[in-house]
């Protein structure tokens, strides 16, 4: 808690160099510092001070508790599956993202308008709900069911039904990302490209590409954060078997519900991390973007 | 071949459209068309008197109340506090302003099931802040309440901060010359062209928080008819092999969110007028 205050009450203060004259535009420097205090107080009790418990409660009992708790078999699967389904997942959408952004940023084709709004519909499906309708189209009773096990394939309480759960909730996240910016880009490089004899895929690796390589990599990296820390919707179609269906989140439930905290904690401080690190890229890109972004409306005139 | 024959408007010397489209809809058709349609062509299996016990029986009618309640309120709190961070982002200068511009994104990138513990630990009665509370916080619908606002946060912020740094200040200038106060120049200037933003980031993040589940579960206490949230009322059952039930609860709740993404389209629509009038 300490360590929060220190920046709280320099912020604070910083706010309140004193002026002689004020500008008819700005705040009284009371309202400034009441301000900026009302949304670092706001911020620090509902995101920073949550950030430093899970690394405060994972190193409580120790380093020897953090590294048992990090490498037992079971914890050790789980992070093998959510590597596993992340690596299946992230490249998937990341193949549907290209292609529907190619389609849509350069072709003017009919039922553009409604191709845009049924890619972003994941988003406002809840987890839970990703996780049922998997479960009835795979599941014992459900569509391809009886298929299913006349083949000897389990879907749903296995790695396949994680993966499918798990693309479905990442799966705008690349090609939204990409869609404004090769708008934005329109289609005189790659026609330049044709014109001068490249073939389709040399177009598409010397041109579409490098053009789009910051916003993809950022769709990427969002992508994958959301793929490794899901959990509504894994939950449903993994059935939390040890050592085989669970996926990090899930197993963080499980060991947090034997009353383990640090262990809990210690799994979770890795996702935290990697949410860290997350926000980290995502600032670097978003600057590498609003560059190039400049750079195309530069261009435009 | 098909597709650019019929659905392109005009031709184009770029190569791609069939492959690019056809694999586009073949791949949202299998992952997310041909399952949602599930849940509803499930629901068309029960009568109409089975579907409506099931969305309205008691327990989960008051799911509901709280799911939609505490939802309202996460939405509220960040809608108030969402544009005050944004306002102090883009317009005053402090230390680690950067630090904390990046971290607002928190909830984005921390998975909900992290989120959730920390949650609980931090406000349970011997937390880090639940031992300064008169008032229990973990394990009561005041707990899903928390759970839903950290989850919210990023939403106003992000809505209204680029729409707040766009604002003409010629506008501000031009009303304080005519005589209006600091306050009347927000309440009547500012806040009129930053409300269409400020009322979608309300929506995203009151939609966000309908379908919540990993960060409330853990907070929550999950008492049936007191803390039980509409998601894990379709967990549990789904676990008492009730498809049906589960399904027709899921129903209710995607036509909810159907109708908010629509709303939240048109609120979109309206702000980008509004922004563009300006």
């Amino acid at each position: 808690m300490n360590t929060l205050a220190v920046p709280v009450a320099v912020a604070a203060d910083a706010g309140v160099a004193p002026r002689a004259v004020r500008s008819a535009t700005v705040e009284a420097p009371w309202v400034r510092r009441a301000l900026i205090g009302a949304a670092l107080l706001f911020l620090t009790l509902f995101l920073f001070v949550p950030l430093v418990t899970v690394f405060y409660e994972a190193f409580k009992k120790g380093w020897d508790v953090y590294l048992a708790a990090i490498l037992e078999p079971d914890a050790r699967s789980a992070i093998a599956l959510t590597l596993l389904a992340a690596a299946i997942s992230v490249p998937a959408n990341l193949v549907f993202g290209v292609s529907a952004a190619w389609a849509i940023a350069k072709f003017d084709f009919r039922g553009k308008n409604v191709l845009l709004t049924l890619i972003d519909l994941p988003f406002s499906v809840s987890p839970v709900i990703a996780g049922l309708i998997y479960v009835l189209v795979f599941g014992l009773q459900g569509w391809f069911g009886s298929w299913f096990i006349d083949n000897d394939l389990k879907i749903i309480f296995a790695v396949p039904g994680i993966v499918l759960a798990t693309i479905f909730v990442t799966f705008p996240f690349v090609a939204r990302e990409l869609i404004p910016l090769m708008q934005a880009q329109g289609q005189e490089q790659e026609e330049a490209a044709r014109v001068l004899g490249a073939s389709g895929w040399q177009m598409f690796w010397r041109v579409t590409l490098p053009n789009v390589k910051w916003a993809l990599l950022y769709g990427v990296i969002l992508c994958n954060a959301r793929a490794m820390g899901e959990f509504g919707a894994v939950s449903v179609v993994s059935g939390h078997i040890r050592g085989q269906t669970n996926t990090m989140p899930l197993h963080i439930e499980i060991v947090y519900n034997e009353y383990q905290f640090a262990a809990a904690f210690a799994v979770a401080s890795l996702l935290a991390l990697l949410a860290l690190v997350t926000l980290g890229l995502k600032y670097f890109i978003e600057q590498r973007v609003k560059d190039q972004r400049r750079a195309v409306g530069d261009r435009a005139e | 071949m098909i597709l650019s024959r019929t659905l392109l408007k005009r031709h184009s010397v770029l190569p791609g459209f069939d492959l690019a489209l056809g694999f586009a809809l073949l791949y949202l058709s299998l992952i997310v068309l041909l399952p949602l349609s599930a849940a509803f062509l499930k629901t068309f299996t029960m009568t109409w008197a089975a579907f409506w016990d099931a969305v309205s029986s008691p327990r989960v009618v008051a799911s509901y109340r709280l799911t939609f309640g505490a939802s309202f309120a996460a939405a509220l709190l960040n809608a108030f506090f969402g544009l005050i961070v944004a306002w102090v982002l883009v317009r005053y200068e402090f230390p680690f302003k950067r630090l904390i511009d990046a971290l607002v994104d928190l909830p984005f990138a921390l998975p909900t099931a992290v989120a959730g513990i920390a949650l609980t630990a931090i406000y349970a009665e011997n937390g880090w802040i639940g031992q300064f509370l008169p008032f229990k916080v973990s394990f009561t619908p005041l707990g899903v309440f928390v759970a839903l606002v950290f989850i919210g946060v990023p939403f106003v912020v992000r809505t209204v901060q680029p729409v707040l740094e766009d604002v003409n200040r010629e506008l501000e200038e031009a009303a304080a010359t005519l005589g209006a106060s600091r306050w009347q120049t927000f309440t009547k200037v500012i806040l009129p062209i930053v409300l269409p933003a400020l009322l979608t980031g309300f929506a995203l993040a009151f939609a966000r928080a309908l379908g919540e589940y990993g960060s409330v579960i853990f907070i929550a206490g999950n008492m049936p008819m007191i803390s039980e949230i509409t998601p894990l009322l379709i967990i549990t059952k789904l676990e008492q092999y009730d498809y049906a039930g589960a399904t027709a609860i899921a129903v209710v709740m995607l036509v909810t969110s159907f109708a908010l993404l629509l709303l939240i389209n048109s609120l979109q629509t309206w702000a980008r007028k509004r922004q563009g009038g300006v």
